[in-house]
């Protein structure tokens, strides 16, 4: 009996552990070689990678010319990149055709744009006095850039120019298209039907277009409309087409938003007696205005993106005042491709601060709303 | 035995002076009164639409009044003027001495053909790309997304710059280009290749590529039919590359196949003859596609994640490879998320073609801007670049309106 127990279950040998999901090799395994068409994929790229990255690093860090040197740069060609073009350069390429003299007015100026900027981005500093802060920083911005009090020389806005341009331009159409949106977005759900067919045939003119259409009538079209004899100033009439053509797109992201608040919520805020506005304004928008905050991000970065094609038109920003300062000279212009770099790596810097800030807002506004 | 009790006692009785008269019927609010929220809209309405017909009359009266100062000349009459300038890349005959309108047409066409590429190349580039982005491999994710991070974060006019550079100065010169197999040049006068002669048997190929696409449709039918009745899986791939690629080698065969090419030939200074790309049509094309396609990628991305976890989940239980997964069941539910947002992409493409202007691809943007310095007829070329660009724009989010319906699930 016992004999015929034993045959029956005899014991089966211990199975091997299974293999192990911790440490880097199992990491590794899993996340490079997890099957065979992943293993091909690893292989074949880091086959690129070691073909390209290598041979980058060598050209721009290790045997590049950092000196001023333009025969020292011919020399190195195709070896090393030649950041001496961004040394000999910078300034035109950072401040445009502003006098060479002056280029400390454009920098304070900038310097106190950039820092209102990141205290309007901070959240302790959010309050009414903020609104009053703007109004003093933008006024000051304008007085040191233009001139003509305690002493300051004159310099006109065409002469400003490269990295002040691009800030101001961006920052103020931002400032100025984000109200105007918010009351197209408004009134393009309006009960009105003159109200509403207005905001959406604007809305719809303005999106079907390209921005170097309005940057060309800004240029060749709105000095017709004004009064005879009247001169409108070239900045101010880029910072029109500029802020016009934003706030439409802006205006479709915000409506989004108001689309999205349940209709029981105006009901009970008219059932409160709210007047339209009130309703609007404590009831509607805060909420609305949360829930777009990616997609108007976006549109901030577009416009940043955007101001770069004042360069069309004529007003050399920071794209324009590259070609400003390269495209005149026989013994620079070989490093172009540098100097680019040099540009795309200060927007780059600018659209993926902003990208990581919107980020940080959602990550903010979701904690609010998860109880 | 009637119950009596005393007046304290009945706390709820009350006399017929107590009850509460009914209330007399509201005022009726007259449709003239300030109160009737009607009336103030409609006078709100007429006061808008007052001072917006007021500012409108106030511009264009600066606006005549400017022009007859200046003797600014006014009228579409141009259109039928001698251009009088060239334009590099035509894809039908053009010269100098023809009018303004074919000019623009010229524009046009180079539009449309620089936007058509794109489109189709970001897409493919886009979808690959925001597909990526679930590999199960982690060098491509973090590839894909370094890729949408850089070129979504730097302005398509610098790219555009950027590759328009690479292309005209890292290039050989046009008499010594770089020579690939089968007659491919390259070099800053741009890519140079060999197109097949004209001949009859391209278009029975033709004809034959059409019947297959016919044969193709026929085929979906059936197999969709089949499948209705027996469950078993359509054949969709194969079979119809089949269809297609023999009916174009049938139509080009029996057209006598003609295999002779134009090849492209060194001259003195540069390649003559073949097809030919200029650098600033490969520049405006390669800087649009990867722009676009790195939104693109977004979009596909956002997509496939709004698909609920479970149905990617229900498919890995089902037994399906991650490429079936991903081909049967995320994407079809995914396409429906996608669409909308993917048309204004494409809009969006179509509309930053007019930065071609910046390196002088002939777009219309850049003729009519030629047309504005040499007439000075602002108004009227802006307004033709407008509407080019309405129509487009309406057309086209029209047809993907369309497509979308058709895509979206039939609910009962």
């Amino acid at each position: 009996m016992s004999a015929h127990q034993a045959q029956v279950f005899a014991a089966v040998a211990a199975r091997q552990a299974p293999a192990s999901d911790q440490g880097l090799v199992a990491a590794l395994r899993r996340h490079l070689f997890g099957s065979r068409f992943s293993s091909i994929t690893t292989l074949i790229l880091v086959l690129i990678f070691f073909q390209t990255i290598p041979d980058f690093i060598a050209w721009a860090l290790i045997h590049p010319v950092w000196t001023a040197d333009a025969a020292l740069c011919k020399q190195s060609m195709g070896e090393g990149a030649c950041w001496g073009v961004i040394t000999e350069k910078y300034r035109v390429i950072i401040f445009g055709y502003y006098p060479h003299a002056e280029h400390w007015r454009p920098l304070l100026a900038t310097s106190l744009l950039l820092a209102l900027l990141v205290a309007s981005c901070t959240r302790a500093l959010w309050s009414r006095w903020l609104l009053l802060l703007w109004l003093v920083v933008v006024a000051a911005v304008f007085v040191i850039l233009h001139g003509g009090y305690w002493g300051l020389s004159v310099v006109e806005t065409d002469r400003w120019g490269g990295l002040p341009l691009t800030v101001l331009l961006a920052s103020l159409s931002i400032v100025a298209a984000f109200p105007l949106s918010v009351l197209m977005a408004l009134g393009r759900r309006s009960a009105m039907p003159a109200v509403s067919a207005l905001c959406t045939v604007y809305i719809e003119l303005i999106r079907g277009v390209p921005l170097i259409s309005v940057l060309f009538m800004a240029s060749f079209m709105f000095p017709l409309l004004m009064p005879t004899g009247t001169k409108i100033d070239v900045l101010l009439r880029v910072f029109i087409g500029i802020t016009l053509f934003a706030a439409a797109y802006m205006a479709e992201v915000i409506r989004g938003g108001l689309q999205a608040i349940p209709k029981g919520q105006i009901e009970a805020a008219q059932s409160l007696g709210m007047t339209y506005w009130q309703t609007q304004r404590k009831i509607v928008l805060p909420q609305a205005l949360a829930m777009v905050v990616p997609g108007v991000m976006n549109n901030f970065i577009g416009i940043f993106k955007d101001t770069s094609l004042v360069t069309i038109v004529s007003l050399y920003e920071l794209t324009g005042a590259l070609g400003l300062a390269l495209n005149s000279d026989a013994d620079w212009r070989p490093f172009k491709l540098e100097a680019y770099l040099f540009i795309t790596l200060i927007y780059f810097a600018g659209c993926y601060a902003m990208s990581r800030y919107s980020l940080w807002i959602e990550a903010q506004l979701s904690r609010s709303r998860a109880r | 035995m009637k119950l009596q009790l005393s007046d304290s006692q009945q706390p709820y009785a009350r006399s017929a002076e107590d009850m509460i008269a009914p209330r007399a019927a509201p005022p009726r609010t007259s449709s003239w009164s300030w109160k009737s929220e009607a009336f103030r809209s409609k006078i709100f309405q007429g006061f808008f639409v007052l001072v917006l017909i007021a500012v409108a009359a106030y511009l264009i009266h600066n606006t005549t009044d400017n022009m007859r100062l200046r003797g600014i000349q006014s009228g579409y009459g141009f259109l039928i003027q001698p251009a009088g300038f060239d334009i590099g890349e035509t894809m039908f005959a053009y010269d100098s001495g023809d009018p303004y309108w074919k000019a623009v047409l010229v524009g046009l066409s180079n539009t449309v053909r620089v936007a058509l590429l794109g489109i189709i190349l970001a897409t493919i580039i886009g979808t690959a790309v925001g597909i990526g982005r679930f590999s199960r491999n982690l060098l491509l994710r973090v590839l894909c997304q370094a890729y949408v991070e850089f070129f979504r974060n730097v302005p398509v006019l610098l790219q555009l710059l950027m590759w328009y550079l690479l292309l005209t100065e890292f290039l050989p010169a046009p008499n010594e280009p770089w020579v690939f197999g089968g007659g491919f040049y390259l070099s800053k006068g741009g890519v140079s290749f060999p197109l097949p002669q004209w001949a009859l048997g391209h278009g029975t190929a033709l004809i034959g590529f059409l019947a297959g696409l016919i044969a193709v449709y026929r085929w979906r039918q059936r197999q969709f039919a089949r499948f209705e009745a027996t469950g078993q899986t359509p054949k969709l791939l194969l079979p119809a590359f089949g269809f297609l690629v023999g009916g174009t080698l049938a139509g080009w065969l029996l057209g006598g196949a003609p295999t002779a090419l134009r090849y492209p030939e060194m001259g003195t200074f540069a390649i003559d003859g073949g097809g030919a790309l200029t650098p600033e049509f490969l520049a405006v094309l390669i800087g649009l596609t990867l722009y676009t396609a790195g939104f693109i990628a977004e979009v596909v991305r956002a997509g496939i994640q709004a698909v609920p976890r479970g149905q990617g989940e229900a498919a890995q239980s089902l037994g399906l490879s991650p490429g079936q997964e991903m081909r049967l069941v995320l994407l079809p539910q995914a396409l429906r998320v996608i669409i909308p947002p993917l048309t204004s992409q494409y809009l969006n493409l179509t509309k930053n073609s007019s930065l071609a202007v910046a390196i002088g691809y002939p777009d219309v943007v850049s003729i009519l801007n030629t047309s504005i310095n040499q007439t000075g007829r602002a108004v009227e070329c802006i307004s033709i670049i407008m509407i080019v660009y309405l129509t487009t724009s309406l057309s086209t989010s029209a047809l993907m309106n369309w497509y979308n319906a058709r895509a979206a699930i039939q609910e009962r």
